[in-house]
């Protein structure tokens, strides 16, 4: 391809202690792209998601987001600006309500006025379907209402990247069809995402990649389709007969 | 809302029969007002003997929480932080203090540390530092800070450490730098836990405020024993000190109670 990678993820390594957990990982995910990263627990592909907004450090290689090499700290910060990420355990702040958790970054990273901040945050809580909850505090909300807030607060920062951390592994099972449609709207409306999950579904609807990571590599890449209904590599086949039903 | 919470305020007033709290400080000052009533001679000579002593002992107490407050969080971050210097200059700090009682710390920077600063002045040729009198309030309340900051510190570190990881992490990842973060999200939800543990650090320095009376801090145990000293009245004397740190004890224990009640997370 002759366009530039929105992120270039080159030979990196991670290492926890002994454990080698990237073991030389290359990817480049391209804008308005949907990566879908699937494997089985412990095979690093949560610590590669952490790592392109550097929330994990990484020991050899380099990842450069929107031509921005994670090196300084200041091009951290830079890059995290751009960067959204949404948690398994969502992570809302407890003692804010649902606007001030939309709008507390806008305020004191963005510069923005309470006025533009908070409008901004009640058309993001329209666009998934809670604007009814501004005013009430996380714990009051179900965990699907809570992962629609978190994404939400982080698409406030207008990033031009957005992660997502195994985001319906801590939900109930009939709340993660909620969020999946707010993740597919957001796919459709061509936002470049990477997304670690095993949401099947999901990613065949919405996916351009699907990956699978054993060991801290990337053992198989290609169209969801192809990966799932004719996987290549022995080891693909084994994650997905496990995970297939 | 109003409503329901007045309700709520005249329900607790009203209901303090059944609340010990109430019934100590009812107790408490029912026997204050007696023994002054009944008997102003010594009562009400040794209270007004004393009164600037009280205020000693609350300024002394509030200036010096104040401090450890603002000393104890700086050192508590440190040791949180990734500064490897810093940080084993603050684990030496907080690990001497600790092993050092007190009032020993007290009576170090009001007599050993004038002697020091005079010795080098002496050593220098410098009037101005061999000179050097200490002034026994201020001095006080540097040996209280420096002792309850190293315990506080502690109390702040404990607090941030039971805040989940995740919300430092959603805060970087949405662009805060780490002070921003720890201003923002940490610290508001710390409070929160450490409120207690602080509030019975208050209620310690406050009775360990007595110790400065060792080194001519004129509060209420110092006033109280030079009462006894002119007036030969032991029994009278420590009866009433002891009744009054027991008031602003209580009345204390009662504020902290308060404040936690405001600031609880709103369910």
């Amino acid at each position: 391809m002759e366009r530039e990678p929105i992120i270039h993820i080159e030979n990196v390594h991670k290492w926890f202690g002994h454990v080698h957990a990237l073991r030389g990982v290359n990817l480049d995910v391209y804008k308005g792209e949907v990566v879908v990263i699937i494997g089985p627990s412990g095979s690093g592909k949560s610590t590669l998601l952490r790592c392109i907004n550097r929330l994990e450090e990484f020991d050899e290689g380099k990842i450069i987001v929107d031509g921005i090499p994670l090196d300084s700290a200041e091009n951290i910060n830079a890059v995290r600006t751009e960067v959204g990420m949404v948690f398994q355990q969502f992570n809302l702040f407890p003692h804010l309500t649902v606007l001030e958790n939309i709008c507390l970054a806008q305020r004191i990273v963005r510069k923005r006025k309470k006025e533009e901040a908070e409008a901004i945050a009640m058309e993001l809580l329209r666009k998934v379907g809670i604007p009814e909850k501004a005013h009430n505090y996380p714990a009051q909300l179900s965990g699907g209402q809570q992962q629609r807030v978190a994404i939400a607060r982080a698409l406030a920062m207008n990033p031009k990247i957005m992660l997502f951390d195994e985001p319906t592994s801590a939900l109930d099972p009939e709340m993660i069809q909620e969020v999946l449609d707010v993740m597919l709207n957001l796919a459709r409306e061509g936002m470049t995402m990477v997304v670690v999950s095993h949401e099947i579904g999901f990613a065949r609807a919405a996916a351009h990649r699907a990956i699978l990571m054993d060991e801290g590599q990337i053992i198989e890449e290609a169209p969801p389709d192809i990966l799932f209904n004719n996987p290549r590599h022995e080891r693909t086949r084994a994650f997905l007969s496990k995970v297939l039903h | 809302m109003g409503l329901q919470s007045r309700r709520s305020f005249y329900f607790r007033f009203l209901g303090a029969y059944r609340d010990p709290w109430w019934l100590l400080v009812f107790a408490v000052l029912l026997i204050l007002t007696a023994l002054i009533v009944i008997q102003p001679n010594p009562f009400l000579r040794i209270l007004l003997f004393v009164r600037d002593g009280i205020q000693v002992t609350i300024y002394v107490t509030l200036v010096s929480f104040a401090l450890v407050l603002l000393l104890g969080l700086v050192v508590g971050l440190i040791r949180l932080s990734k500064l490897t210097i810093l940080r084993g200059i603050a684990t030496i700090y907080v690990e001497v203090i600790r092993g050092i009682p007190a009032l020993v710390q007290l009576i170090f920077w009001y007599f050993a540390f004038p002697s020091l600063v005079q010795d080098i002045g002496r050593s220098l040729g410098w009037q101005a530092l061999m000179d050097y009198r200490p002034n026994p309030v201020a001095m006080a309340i540097l040996g209280l800070t420096i002792c309850y900051a190293a315990y506080m510190s502690e109390v702040y570190r404990a607090g941030i450490q039971s805040i989940p990881r995740g919300q430092m992490e959603a805060a970087r990842s949405l662009g805060m730098s780490y002070f921003q973060a720890m201003r923002y999200v940490i610290l508001p939800q710390a409070v929160r836990v450490i409120l207690p543990p602080v509030g019975n650090e208050f209620i310690t320095l406050l009775k360990d405020s007595s110790l400065t009376s060792v080194v001519a801090v004129p509060e209420l145990t110092r006033r109280g024993r030079e009462f006894m000293a002119a007036s030969f009245i032991p029994l009278q004397t420590w009866l009433m000190v002891s009744l009054l740190y027991l008031v602003m004890t209580l009345l204390a224990t009662r504020v902290v109670a308060w404040i936690e009640y405001k600031t609880r997370l709103e369910k």
